[in-house]
């Protein structure tokens, strides 16, 4: 039960499906692109660190304590778990639905 | 302030140690034990209780080796979500960032980054598949389609390889940590630590694992709230006003606002992010957590349930740290006659429960730590021994033909063999400087158990050869540098001047097993690699659908 099987034949009407191809080029894409996000946001924060510390250390204003840095580092902590709100929301409702349609349409 | 560390924090360049520390859930220095703290014992022998009754009843449901690998797939996305976060949330997140930010400010905030970004990466990467095509390690997915001796045996010894660093790091944090909050003897609290960890994994699966995990996220996350709220109460809740204070009392004034010293050049910050981003996604304790929900939905959720309160647990964190500057630094109930924090700057936390919750709050805070070891370990003793169990002696030794009755039981004699070598060791490296351990873990994990898993599920052209040759080089590579660098071949074997020079192996380590995976992949001709190649699509399918995927069990 552990593993895919020689004559189960099965998957390939699946791959052959439109609704599945269009699933998983929507999920693959969708997922792409917010790890892109998320990946490129980290590391341009990583790189200010390494080249650009004293960015982050600016006052947000003049006669203000707040620096950008603490801004950036406490948004990114909201941006990552906003990204996978927004991932959840779409994939347990849109694609699931995607999904759903696949295996009626297969006769799951 | 700073002359004030090296009481715990080992002598030696500092920066670099906080940082380590931070990460190692170990006090790396020596310790006094202090007066017996009554409150704190009996809230924690309230806690002891309750978990020992659910293991109780876990043990009466858990029968058949899903129950006791995955709860039976029962958990909710929620529950799930909630005991993730309480296996992630270590002491050294509560007691170790809080010390970072109290020490250097703004660093604290990039370490927290570090371990929250990877959640993202394994919601979008890897949640899904996983859990399409997983039952019980994540070794089940890796060798899905490749050949399970070979690469089961790779993916048992990376799991065993980061449970045991992360497991010792622990022990030995948990025993200081308990020195110094409860004031019982190092060797009675390895002990204790130990044998209930045996308890709640042997009698009670992960069922019972899983609810210590939530009732300990639980009370760590209410107890972090308590502080902030009480720290941005007496600022009445202007963060403008909290840093100012701050930066008017710290002895570093204005730069704890910005970054500091804690990366030194451009490759070891990469390497840092890259071993904290893509080592949690390649942690066998928390891989295996995904198997114990029905389904890719309730999986999904239980990712956004974790980051949201791991988020959220790193925000209290950086401010309970600064409420630390602000009413911790400048009392001096809570510093000695050299004016050093009593216990260490990794006590500003607790000092802090003191101070804005009495003595009662402060046991609160006390029992909270010590349930936070307790909860990880378990999850780690879960995973090793289902490595040994699940991965070698059914996957490997017997060839997926074992007896499910005869898997437990060897996943349970695992359990108590693991617990006995954790007290063991955990003994052993009761002087040891044992701050690298859980670096090394990370990069271990993202350098071996990450590229293999990924690979395997999103890479067609991956063969056995490539998995098992490329992810052994990764796992040798990250060791060897570890060894090499700063952190072990100066500090640990006092020699002048490392061979590697840079603090964290990951960057390299990783580089080296992605393109170890791939040229043994793309260069094998085999017949088995082209069945290999083959079987994709079939994975792929199930993958994408959950066709197939092991479901809940119903009781």
């Amino acid at each position: 039960m552990n593993g895919p099987t020689h004559n189960d034949t099965q998957w390939r009407e699946i791959q052959r499906n439109a609704s599945f191809q269009e699933l998983v080029q929507k999920r693959s894409r969708f997922a792409m692109t917010l790890s892109i996000i998320m990946l490129a946001l980290y590391m341009a924060f990583i790189l200010l660190i390494a080249f650009a510390p004293g960015i982050l250390g600016t006052p947000l204003a003049s006669g203000m304590v707040t620096t950008w840095g603490i801004l950036i580092g406490l948004g990114l902590i909201v941006v990552a778990i906003v990204l996978t709100g927004i991932y959840v929301h779409r994939a347990n409702g849109e694609f699931d639905r995607l999904n759903a349609r696949v295996l009626e349409e297969i006769g799951q | 302030m700073k002359a004030s560390l090296p009481r715990i924090v080992l002598s030696g360049a500092i920066g670099l140690l906080l940082a380590d520390t931070a990460m190692a859930d170990a006090l790396t220095g020596p310790v006094t034990q202090q007066s017996l703290n009554v409150p704190a014992i009996i809230m924690f022998l309230i806690f002891v209780g309750i978990t020992l009754y659910i293991t109780w009843w876990a043990s009466k449901k858990s029968q058949s080796a899903s129950d006791y690998y995955a709860a039976g797939g029962n958990i909710t996305g929620f529950q799930n979500g909630l005991a993730i976060s309480g296996d992630f949330m270590s002491a050294a997140s509560f007691l170790g960032i809080s010390a970072l930010v109290f020490t250097s400010g703004y660093d604290g905030l990039i370490y927290s980054m570090g371990f929250l970004v990877g959640w993202p990466m394994i919601m979008f990467l890897i949640a899904e598949r996983l859990r399409n095509l997983g039952r019980y390690t994540f070794a089940d997915v890796a060798s899905f389609r490749l050949s399970k001796r070979p690469v089961r045996t790779l993916s048992a010894f990376g799991s065993l390889a980061v449970v045991a660093l992360y497991l010792i790091a622990q022990m030995v944090g948990a025993g200081k940590l308990i020195q110094l909050l409860f004031g019982l003897n190092y060797h009675i609290a390895v002990v204790v630590v130990g044998a209930l960890m045996v308890c709640y994994v042997l009698f009670g699966g992960m069922l019972a694992t899983t609810w210590v995990q939530m009732i300990k996220a639980a009370i760590l996350l209410f107890g972090a709230s308590f502080m902030a709220l009480m720290v941005l109460m007496h600022v009445n809740f202007s963060l403008e006003g909290l840093f100012n204070e701050a930066v008017a009392v710290h002895s570093s004034g204005a730069s704890i606002m910005s970054p500091g010293g804690l990366v030194k050049d451009p490759i070891s910050a990469i390497s840092l992010g890259l071993a904290l981003m893509f080592g949690t996604a390649g942690l066998p304790h928390i891989l295996m957590r995904f198997f114990t929900v029905g389904n890719a939905k309730e999986a999904r959720k239980s990712v956004f349930v974790a980051t949201g309160f791991i988020g959220y647990f790193y925000i209290l964190t950086f401010i309970i740290g600064f409420g630390a500057i602000i009413l911790v630094s400048t009392n001096p109930v809570f510093q000695d006659s050299t004016g050093a924090i009593i216990g260490g700057t990794n006590m500003v936390a607790v000092h802090l429960a003191n101070a804005v919750g009495g003595s009662i709050f402060l046991g609160f805070i006390s029992a909270v730590a010590f349930a936070t070891i307790l909860a990880v370990v378990a999850g780690l003793a879960l995973a090793g021994a289902s490595a040994i169990s699940h991965d070698l002696y059914a996957g490997v030794i017997m060839k997926d033909n074992a007896d499910e009755k005869k898997e437990v039981r060897i996943s349970k004699i695992s359990v108590l063999v693991l617990g006995i070598v954790a007290i063991v060791l955990g003994i052993a490296f009761e002087s040891q400087n044992v701050a690298f351990m859980v670096g090394l873990a990370f990069s271990i994990a993202a350098s071996c158990n990450f590229p293999v898993l990924l690979l395997s599920m999103y890479w067609r052209r991956l063969t056995t050869r490539g998995a098992v040759i490329g992810g052994g080089l990764g796992l040798i590579t990250a060791i060897v540098l570890m060894i090499l660098g700063p952190t072990i071949w100066v500090q640990v074997l006092g020699h002048d001047s490392p061979i590697y020079p840079y603090d964290y192996p990951a960057l390299f380590s990783m580089a080296v097993a992605f393109i170890g995976i791939w040229l043994f992949s793309i260069t094998d001709n085999s017949a088995s690699a082209a069945r290999e190649r083959e079987l994709f699509d079939a994975q792929f399918v199930r993958s994408q659908t959950g066709i197939g995927a092991s479901g809940s069990v119903a009781h």
